[in-house]
């Protein structure tokens, strides 16, 4: 409950500020400052030592006592600056499986001519990492978030944070970025790979004997044939676009069916495709995948593995 | 006060397994905390206990080592049995665990033990504030300026480690967190100055003190025996300056009255408590005053001196109908007060209570000095003839005036008078007013200062403890009580010349009470150091309740309370928050990029007489230039826009300040 208020609070703080497609600087207007709890427990100390002052008529204990009120002052003015005038580059991050963590890069940029310390990037309630940023340098730091469902992962607001110089205060901004990055269904699932075909078919969708290899003559074309197997010239003559057929007795396909799993879930099947995709790839299969909605011709390589781990990722959700 | 800070250390020990993984302490800022917390107990370690001494260096040696060596910390239950060890051994050795001294060894206890337990930067941060109480706790015992100085630069040193706590990363070389905590200390010291100077201050104590809070302080006490004030001349430290409204008086007025005496055991002569004189006890002035302000320093005693005869007590004090000034409590910190007095004077009469007071004898002992005083009384009873023969028996007999007298026996006026003859000011005054009193003369012991050395530096008297003496008082029916100092007539030159002049010894003297011979220009270095001291006093240390009242009356405002005091630092604060807020919005504004290239773009054009009016708006202006210079209504128009684009609209992308930075370069007007 208190964490879903704080993230109220921070909604509603944050609610005239949109996800921004370009760096931010960090102004006045974004900037926050409290005291932190060694903030609080230093009033304490200095409320212990005015008493101690007035008790013993102590007249450099008061003196000691303003100064370090007065430097506790200094020091606000200090994390607030410390923060002040930075940019804030959203930075890109690789796709990765559900269960891993997204690795996101943020550039922090100070274009002034003091260098910053101790700078923290924070996501949610995770450690912050802090680094320093010198004068009209950068620094780079690196989130680690956890995606845990497949899809878009968004890491959505992040909060630059110091606490630099005495600790007594923080300073912080909150920042939002367009920034996105796939999650791929968690590759799970005990099942084998299932029986390599020779010329099959998606589960009979396609043609038998289809391969790459060998020339087997023409079919006319039917939506979802790659295009790399129309035969353009041919189809320069006639009004029916033909499609090459080969034959491919050396490499068999592999035909990876949503139909072929009888699990009700729609996300267990999901990751057992997940996990047959990477077999196979390993295992240097020619593979295709036919999920509801998508089908992707048999192939091989990374792009293909791309490929078909998007559309896994994106099942459901009509694209990006 | 120390056990809720104990409470508060160890408690976090508790709360250490929940919650987030507190981040660690850096090697470097471990070293520079312990650095500080040797720092900031040096200044003690002659007075603390021994073991606790030999604790403190293994405590902080033995986690140093752990850090050189990363070996892992002692188990916490050995931290703290060590902690609790610590706290049983200063409550054996003080028999108590509050109080000045007490309170100071249980910090030191605990900041020896606390490194041992030390991982987390939250650990560190309990670490600095234990070593802000130590520093607190230095300036109880002493606020002398090299004092002073020395703990700033701890505090300095301080406020680095806790830099360097947050500071782990590898970024600030060694020295940039002790510039940075310079940097912020300069700062901080207007604040400290308006805070020091307009928050009002409340007189203290708001609780009772232990009794051990000012021990240790020398100076007259409330009784007076046979080597009380001699043991005062072996010390040359400061007991008040005095600064005089107008001329200096001349040294044989210069009678600083102290607790006056009047009852007499044998051997004892002891004040008496006495209420406020009522009504005011009858000073009738036969001549000009005196004026004179004086800066006491901790005597942890209510009284307070004042010349022969004070007019009225200062505020917060009364007057006794001894004369004698006492205030509303002990004097424990420099303390200013200013003084009326008139060196001639007569005072009223003498009631019933105070003649058989000042007659008072013990019923026997001492039977010559009475055979003595009953053969004077016989011979003529009229009580100055009975003066003029007591001191000339101190005269004309050879009695000598030293510092090292020989010790008396059980009637120690006889002994004084028939055998030893040798003495220092309280035998004299005790052995007169012992012999008035038998002669039928009111009399009484009055203690205090005689003289005092002129300051030519600072134009003031400085009374040092070795000014202790003693005198007597006759009353006389004619003028009342009258000062008779019977170490005159013995050694004239005390009250002439000082206490150099007059002892026969003066190689036992303190070494600044002495005079001439090689080393006078280190005395005349001393005077010069002495006067920076006095001003130290007068301004810093003596600022409390009364003065700040009177300083900030003095500036004409008339005199102000609390209220208008603190009206008076509200309102200099937000002053001087406004002038720095001012500051820095102007260093803003010009600091922008933005703001910077378009006056520069305007700068140009009004160079050309086109000069930007100040009611105009960006695109006004724009739309006005290009009326009258056609040529330059294009670049001018995109340079407009995307000023206004970027100072008013939505917050401005880099990228795009410098491609207006650019326009502008090229612009040509």
């Amino acid at each position: 409950m208190a964490r879903s208020l704080r993230q109220r609070f921070e909604d509603w703080v944050t609610r005239g500020q949109r996800p921004s497609h370009v760096p931010i600087p960090l102004t006045r207007r974004r900037i926050y400052i409290l005291p932190t709890r060694y903030g609080y427990a230093f009033a304490v100390l200095l409320f212990v030592l005015f008493l101690w002052s007035v008790n013993y008529s102590n007249s450099m204990g008061f003196a000691f006592t303003f100064l370090l009120a007065a430097v506790a002052l200094n020091s606000m003015w200090r994390t607030h600056d410390n923060l002040l005038g930075l940019v804030v580059h959203p930075g890109s991050a690789e796709a990765v499986f559900a269960g891993q963590e997204a690795r996101f890069g943020y550039r922090l940029e100070n274009p002034g001519s003091t260098p910053r310390y101790g700078v923290g990037v924070q996501w949610q309630d995770q450690p912050p990492q802090y680094v320093d940023v010198p004068a009209r340098g950068s620094a780079v730091v690196t989130l680690a978030i956890p995606a845990q469902r497949r899809g878009w992962l968004r890491p959505g607001r992040i909060r630059i944070l110091t606490r630099f110089p005495l600790g007594l205060l923080q300073s912080w901004s909150w920042v939002a970025f367009e920034q996105s990055v796939l999650v791929y269904p968690c590759p799970r699932g005990q099942r084998p790979l299932p029986a390599l075909q020779t010329g099959g078919s998606g589960g009979g969708v396609g043609e038998q004997n289809l391969g790459s290899e060998d020339y087997a003559g023409f079919r006319p074309y039917a939506p979802g044939d790659s295009p790399r197997r129309i035969a353009w010239k041919a189809a320069t003559h006639t009004e029916q676009w033909q499609v090459k057929r080969f034959t491919d007795q050396a490499r068999p396909e592999l035909w990876l069916d949503w139909r072929l799993l009888g699990i009700d879930n729609v996300e267990p099947r999901l990751e057992q495709l997940c996990q047959w995709v990477l077999k196979a790839e390993s295992d240097g299969l020619q593979y295709g995948l036919w999920v509801p909605g998508q089908r992707i011709e048999p192939a091989h390589g990374d792009s293909q593995r791309r490929r078909c781990l998007e559309a896994l990722a994106l099942f459901g959700e009509g694209g990006r | 006060m120390i056990a809720t800070i104990g409470g508060w250390v160890g408690g976090r020990r508790r709360k250490k397994t929940a919650g987030p993984p507190a981040e660690l302490l850096s090697a470097s800022a471990l070293t520079w905390l312990l650095t500080t917390l040797l720092l900031a107990v040096a200044p003690r370690i002659g007075e603390l206990p021994v073991w606790l001494t030999l604790l403190f260096v293994v405590g902080v040696g033995w986690r140093g080592w752990i850090a050189f060596r990363n070996k892992s910390l002692p188990s916490r239950w050995l931290v703290l049995s060590l902690g609790l060890l610590a706290a049983a051994g200063v409550l054996i050795d003080y028999r108590t665990l509050l109080g000045r001294d007490a309170g100071m060894a249980l910090l030191a206890a605990m900041t020896a033990c606390k490194p041992l337990e030390t991982r987390s930067q939250r650990d560190g941060v309990v670490l600095v504030f234990l070593g802000y109480l130590l520093v607190m706790g230095n300036l109880l015992y002493s606020q002398d300026i090299p004092m002073v100085a020395y703990l700033l630069a701890v505090l300095l040193v301080m406020l680095a480690s806790q830099v360097m706590i947050y500071r782990q990363h590898a970024g600030l070389t060694a020295f940039a967190p002790l510039r940075l905590a310079v940097k912020m200390v300069v700062q901080a010291i207007p604040v400290m100055l308006i805070l020091f100077v307009l928050f009002p201050r409340i007189p203290g104590p708001l609780w009772s003190l232990p009794r051990d809070a000012y021990q240790g302080r020398t100076g007259l006490s409330d009784e007076m025996m046979p080597g009380t004030v001699s043991q005062l001349s072996k010390t040359d430290e400061v007991a008040f300056r005095v600064r005089f409204v107008g001329d200096m008086p001349r040294a044989n007025q210069l009678y600083w009255r102290g607790p006056v005496l009047w009852d007499f055991d044998g051997r004892r002569w002891a004040r008496i408590d006495e209420l406020p004189a009522r009504p005011p006890a009858g000073l009738i002035p036969e001549g000009a005053a005196l004026d004179y302000s004086v800066m006491l320093e901790p005597s942890n005693r209510r009284w307070l001196l004042a010349l022969d005869m004070p007019a009225s007590p200062p505020p917060r004090a009364i007057m006794t109908a001894s004369f004698q000034i006492l205030r509303d409590r002990p004097v424990n910190e420099v303390y200013r007060y200013e003084m009326r007095s008139y060196p001639q004077y007569r005072t009223g009469p003498l009631n019933e209570f105070q003649r058989s007071r000042a007659l008072r004898l013990p019923e026997s002992g001492n039977s010559r000095a009475r055979a003595l005083a009953a053969e004077w009384q016989a011979r003529d009873s009229h009580p100055e003839a009975l003066v003029n023969a007591a001191l000339a028996l101190f005269h004309d007999q050879d009695f000598r005036y030293t510092l090292t007298p020989p010790l008396l026996g059980g009637d120690s006026v006889d002994d004084f008078l028939f055998r030893t003859r040798q003495g220092f000011c309280e035998h004299y005054a005790s052995a007169f007013v012992f012999l008035m009193r038998a002669a039928g003369v009111p009399a009484r012991v009055v203690t205090g200062y005689l003289g005092g050395e002129p300051n030519q530096v600072g134009h003031y008297l400085i009374v040092r403890q070795a000014d202790a003496h003693a005198w007597a008082e006759v009353w006389l029916p004619e003028r009342g009580w009258v000062r008779i100092d019977p170490t005159a007539a013995v050694a004239p030159m005390r009250i002439q010349e000082g206490l150099y002049a007059a002892v026969t010894d003066p190689q036992t003297l303190p070494f600044l009470v002495r005079r001439g011979g090689d080393s006078e220009w280190l005395r005349q270095l001393a005077m010069a150091w002495d006067s920076f001291n006095n001003a130290w006093n007068e301004w810093v240390l003596a600022y409390g309740p009364d003065r700040q009242k009177e300083f900030l009356s003095g500036l004409g405002f008339g005199p102000v309370d609390w209220g208008e005091m603190t009206v008076a630092m509200t309102v200099t604060l937000a002053g001087l928050g406004l002038i720095v807020v001012g500051l820095r919005w102007r260093a803003g504004l010009v600091r922008q990029p933005v703001v910077r290239a378009w006056s520069r773009c305007c700068a140009r054009l009004a160079r050309r007489g086109l000069a930007r009016g100040p009611h105009e708006g960006p695109l006004a202006y724009a739309a006005r230039v290009a009326a009258s210079r056609p040529e330059l209504a294009e670049p001018l128009g995109e340079i407009a826009r995307r000023y206004a684009a970027l100072r008013y609209g939505p917050e401005a992308a880099p990228a795009e300040v410098r491609q207006l930075q650019r326009l502008v370069r090229q612009f040509r007007a």
